[in-house]
């Protein structure tokens, strides 16, 4: 792998990762090559880089073998019905035995998948052609009416989909020719390929009442499947992308326990194990034998100051508040390092809308304290709620507390259990934790969590700026009229927004070190579920 | 005798059948008062009012409560458990599935814990006072204090991941022969042995000295009886009453109480099968699921009560 560390020494190891990931799923030089230009980088320099990304990757992937596969939850209500699947479980089956019409690159962007190409005018109706050459594992080839099928099922109340207020803005979806469907929103939306590209609009059989039988077009057919216990997964021999998937046979189950999951990878039982505990980091690397693959940003867990009521209706305190995080010091203290440091605005860093030129707040107890005298709440004691339900917000709050004391603030941390937690006590205190996970895209992202009228708007935050350049970023085509309008979201959040977000948390996943092929697909771990057909097994 | 044994039997079997109607009314009782519904859980977030309803409705969860109950239990009387809402799966299909496992392990487990708490705890009342007997009594509290979590993960340590000897989860397709079997079992019987082997030995020891410090005792040993023949013909069939009864309830246990055990090795029994339920308000499930531990304890109490009558030479005498 001595190519791969040049290649790190010279564009830097996020850069070098991104080429890294776009040659594991496929890509080829020539594409390496748009990349590297499409930064602005000279030609000839591209190319050297190109071919030295292309050399350390040629390392080729070998077909055959099987592995065992344990993620971090499951039960009787495991599914194979795209439209219910609810945890990583799940997701990684989605994608083991369905496709999508779209699939999420490195940096969340949409890339053709069963869908040869998509286009659109105005983001309100859009254009999907389907590949000619797909089948369903039970012989049946692809064709519009099943897209159509399994895409207005979510509409139907009765089918009871996770993803209904998604595909709630779906107006109509038809079959306008042989190998072609037509969507139509009920409002432009520039992300459709986004959303199609998420777990819960796989394509399935047109007219499926029972998925027990997981028939779709995935790289692999079903061989096995007992809810709560575990699946087996074998080559489909028939799968459209020539070469894949590389391996034989996938056995996954669902080990809650973290330590089971991890003593059982290093006993050899399993390959690849989801959600392993940073402080479990050295052991698993310990034997040589094992390694630890990192997802960078797959969730926040936030500090959430209510803007209707108070001490957070004051402005000066969220201020204070955001300023008395010692983000570097979390960072390393909580997660070991491993995550990245956020500035109060919930795109993450690896994805393409990120704002790159946002100043970083740092952690500064003096302006705390004059945003705090400002501020003038008197002496009482703020009530924090948090949970081990929100990833590390108990730790957090103790941070938190330590630090406010230094300035002659008295936090009182009110520690809750996890059971109940978000029907509970999530957003229902003035001052609380959250907790987010990764969205495909950075509308789905500021819409869930920050629009004024969102169930979920955390804060309870109201800015007509922000839900005005929201809609019009949603249907906005130009990519760098659309970049602008993100930027300038994310500023309003980090400066006005009422809640602070010190890090973004990464994933960590253990495996066995034979087994080769894992990249970032920043919105869970294990390539954002969908490792199956991307992973080989060493000799 | 017969006689007795025969009303013995009825109005135990009628007992039984009356707590099981109290379980059930109480199960379903307390699983109503959880806050969310199986609906709820399986939406979780992404929920709105109208998908909710629409589930609701086919999970037949918008008829009232007592309806609910007295469906399910008219089902019962017909034998039929019902269909799990979450996964609309027939109940009787979920629990066969899982049944014959959790079986499985809870008879390797008691073929290899009771000989040995019987054993141990018999020479203990033997020799009590001596020093195996309070190396063992010593030692069943120690390894009963320790938690099973423990036991079972310092097991998965040492032999899984050091030595290698063993393997780390007990279910995996993996498993082809009786050897592979064997030792697949082996850490889960280990953790749970430790488990419940102390309160039966303790039991034991205490009940056949008991026994032991009667003034029958003496007579047969004025009359010239080996020791062996004291303990094992006179002294152990008076005992056996309350010996089984421990036995009873530590084997009841390892229905429903080995939670834990499945969960680290991996293990898929009825326990986890009733977890799951309650996490995702599937009613039906976590009712039979309580049905059938609480028939399962009833059962082995009473098999223990008659054992200890057959054995007790006043009682069969009367």
């Amino acid at each position: 792998m001595t190519d791969r560390k040049a290649l790190d020494a010279l564009v830097g190891p996020e850069e070098s990762e991104r080429l890294f990931g776009a040659l594991q799923r496929g890509a080829k030089r020539r594409d390496v090559l748009a990349m590297l230009m499409a930064g602005g980088m000279q030609a000839t320099l591209a190319g050297g880089l190109a071919t030295l990304a292309t050399t350390a990757h040629a390392q080729a992937p070998r077909k055959g073998g099987r592995i065992t596969v344990a993620t971090n939850a499951s039960g009787v209500n495991d599914t194979l019905d795209p439209a219910k699947q609810s945890n990583q479980t799940d997701y990684c089956r989605g994608f083991m035995f369905y496709n999508g019409l779209t699939v999420l690159d490195g940096s969340l962007t949409p890339r053709p998948q069963l869908a040869e190409e998509f286009t659109t005018q105005d983001a309100k109706t859009w254009v999907f052609k389907l590949r000619k050459d797909v089948t369903f594992h039970d012989g049946k080839p692809l064709t519009p009416a099943d897209v159509v099928f399994s895409i207005m099922r979510h509409k139907d109340a009765a089918t009871a989909s996770r993803a209904k207020v998604l595909a709630d803005q779906i107006e109509s979806v038809t079959a306008s020719g042989p190998n072609e469907v037509t969507f139509r929103l009920t409002s432009a939306n520039a992300d459709l390929p986004v959303i199609l590209g998420t777990y819960h609009f796989h394509i399935v059989k047109a007219g499926t009442t029972d998925f027990n039988a997981g028939i779709g077009t995935g790289p692999y057919k079903v061989k096995e499947f007992k809810p709560g216990v575990r699946s087996i997964a074998v080559r489909n021999e028939n799968y459209w992308k020539p070469g894949r998937p590389y391996l034989d046979e996938i056995e996954l189950v669902g080990i809650t326990d973290e330590s089971a999951r991890v003593n059982a990878l290093l006993a050899g039982q399993l390959d690849l194990v989801q959600a392993v505990s940073p402080r479990s980091i050295d052991r698993v690397t310990a034997t040589g034998k094992h390694a630890v693959y990192e997802t960078k940003s797959v969730s926040y867990t936030n500090l959430i100051m209510r803007r209707d009521s108070s001490p957070g209706s004051n402005p000066d305190f969220v201020l204070a508040m955001k300023y008395l995080f010692n983000r570097e010091q979390l960072l390393k203290s909580i997660q070991l390092g491993r995550g990245v440091v956020a500035n109060d605005q919930p795109i993450a860093t690896s994805n393409r809308f990120y704002l790159k030129g946002l100043p970083q707040r740092p952690y500064d107890p003096e302006k705390a304290k004059w945003h705090l005298q400002k501020a003038n709440l008197g002496s009482a004691a703020i009530p924090v709620v948090a949970s081990p339900a929100a990833t590390n917000s108990v730790e957090m709050a103790l941070v938190m507390q330590y630090a406010a004391k230094q300035i002659g603030l008295n936090l009182d941390v009110k520690r809750m259990p996890a059971d109940g937690y978000w029907s509970t006590h999530w957003m229902k205190h003035p001052v609380g934790f959250g907790n987010v996970n990764a969205r495909p895209s950075a509308d789905l992202a500021l819409t869930l969590f920050f629009k004024s009228d969102a169930p979920w708007n955390e804060a309870a935050w109201k800015n007509e700026k922000f839900d005005q350049l929201l809609v019009a970023a949603r249907g906005e085509v130009d990519q760098a009229k659309r970049a602008q309008m993100y930027a300038d979201m994310q500023v309003l959040v980090s400066n006005e927004g009422g809640i602070g977000i010190p890090m973004f948390i990464s994933s960590l996943d253990g495996h066995n070190g034979k087994l080769k092929g894992l990249s970032q697909i920043p919105i869970s771990g294990m390539m954002g579920s969908s490792f199956a057909e991307h992973v080989w097994l060493d000799a | 005798m017969n006689a007795l044994l025969v009303k013995l039997l009825v109005q135990r079997i009628g007992l039984a059948c009356l707590s099981l109607l109290a379980v059930s009314v109480l199960v379903f009782a307390i699983t109503g008062v959880l806050p969310g519904d199986a609906a709820q859980e399986q939406l979780g977030q992404e929920a709105t009012p109208e998908s909710l309803a629409a589930l609701r409705a086919q999970m037949g969860l918008d008829v009232p409560a007592h309806q609910r109950y007295l469906g399910w239990l008219g089902g019962l009387v017909r034998g039929d458990l019902g269909v799990s809402s979450t996964t609309q799966l027939p109940v009787a299909e979920l629990i066969a599935s899982r049944l014959p496992n959790s079986l499985l392990l809870a008879a390797v487990t008691a073929l290899f814990s009771v000989p040995i708490a019987l054993a141990l705890g018999i020479s203990a009342a033997v020799w009590r006072g001596s020093w195996f007997d309070r190396a063992a009594s010593t030692g069943a509290v120690a390894v009963v204090s320790v938690p099973e979590f423990l036991v079972a993960t310092l097991a998965v340590l040492i032999f899984a991941v050091q030595l290698k000897w063993l393997p780390a989860l007990s279910y995996l397709s993996s498993i082809e022969s009786l050897g592979q079997l064997l030792r697949a079992f082996a850490m889960p019987v280990l953790t749970l042995t430790c488990v419940i082997v102390a309160q039966m030995m303790r039991m034991t020891r205490a009940a056949v000295i008991d026994q032991l410090e009667a003034p029958y005792i003496e007579m047969v040993q004025l009359k010239g009886a080996s020791p062996l023949r004291t303990v094992l013909a006179h002294a152990l069939p008076n005992a056996v009453g309350p010996i089984a009864n421990a036995v009873a309830l530590s084997l009841s246990y390892l229905l429903g109480g080995v939670i834990i055990v499945e969960t680290i090795f991996n293990y898929p029994g009825i326990a986890k099968l009733m977890v799951d339920g309650v996490t995702q308000r599937d009613i039906p499930l976590v009712q039979a699921c309580a049905m059938l531990f609480c028939a399962g304890y009833l059962i082995l109490v009473t098999t223990a009560d008659l054992c200890g009558i057959v054995a007790n030479p006043r009682l069969r005498h009367r």
